[in-house]
């Protein structure tokens, strides 16, 4: 897709309050079920509850590995929304804490960029199920981010 | 492949976590010195559509399971052992439409807490996609499966 193209969905999302169609371009993202919403000017991603995402089958909770791979894809978006970029950006690094047991509910995730450089963009992401003062998991990944 | 006892308590492991039965992981190999478990290559867990990479999300439960489960390979018998944390470090994109493998091993165990590292690689386990660290607690001989998880994730 094409910078102009990108930003068209963009601005569609934007206007409508409704990012599936951003989401649906990848893959992963529908898979595991990855929602986003705009509080004000703060987005905020959610993960539904889905028996597929389930890895300890007991408490029942998801798999430690998909609320990373939400976490490190709310990131990616967040970078998308906020950097105008039509091009996803890579992962250097990803480097997450289980603070909780991710239980098999609603997860939600916010990103805090704090370091946007020409090349490499540094981003927290933090986790939580009950309330956001008691994350489930906290991360912390670096992007490659692209200039074009 | 030849089923010895650890093959099959890892494939126990494995079988039970139904996420990784939604991403087709198997059990590749295990031994003494560590786990290797494979990833197919599928379209649903591309994460670039320009490239048909596959998206980090998986690699990392991928090096989340292999490290975690690697523990069946030190430990003499099979205890839960929550993540407690994990860093992945990327060495070059994953090619496409190639399977991707997770090898890892527990380089040191206490009584509370076993250090794990692996790699994540696809032809060459020398020329790695990324790299992984990985801790999780030990929860004692009390937490057995069939007691239930206390606090914490598989």
């Amino acid at each position: 897709m094409n910078r102009q193209a990108f930003n068209a969905l963009l601005s569609e999302a934007h206007t409508r309050n409704d990012y599936s169609a951003l989401i649906d371009l990848v893959p992963y993202a529908r898979l595991i079920g990855i929602e986003c919403l705009r509080l004000g000017d703060d987005m905020v991603f959610r993960l539904p509850a889905q028996a597929d995402n389930i890895g300890n089958p007991v408490l029942p909770a998801l798999h430690g590995g998909v609320i990373a791979g939400f976490m490190e894809h709310a990131a990616l978006l967040h970078l998308l929304m906020f950097m105008g970029s039509a091009h996803l950006p890579k992962t250097i690094d990803f480097s997450v804490d289980y603070l909780r047991a991710g239980h098999y509910r609603d997860t939600f995730a916010q990103c805090q960029v704090w370091r946007q450089g020409r090349r490499v963009a540094n981003v927290a992401i933090t986790a939580w199920q009950t309330t956001q003062t008691e994350p489930i998991a906290t991360a912390r990944a670096h992007f490659k981010v692209d200039e074009s | 492949m030849n089923k010895n006892p650890l093959v099959q308590r890892a494939e126990r492991f494995l079988s039970a976590l139904r996420h990784c039965q939604v991403l087709g992981m198997q059990v590749e190999a295990a031994d003494k010195k560590g786990l290797t478990l494979r990833l197919p290559y599928s379209e649903k867990i591309v994460g670039n559509p320009e490239t048909g990479g596959i998206h980090g999300g998986a690699i990392t439960t991928l090096m989340d399971t292999t490290c975690g489960i690697s523990t069946v390979c030190f430990l003499p018998d099979f205890e839960v052992c929550p993540t407690l944390d994990l860093r992945i470090d990327y060495m070059h994109p994953a090619d496409p439409h190639k399977d991707v493998y997770g090898f890892a091993e527990c380089y040191r165990v206490t009584p509370t807490v076993i250090f794990t590292r692996g790699v994540a690689y696809q032809d060459d386990p020398a020329q790695p996609i990324a790299h992984a660290v990985g801790t999780f607690m030990r929860l004692g001989s009390g937490a057995h499966i069939k007691s239930g998880f206390p606090e914490g994730k598989a």
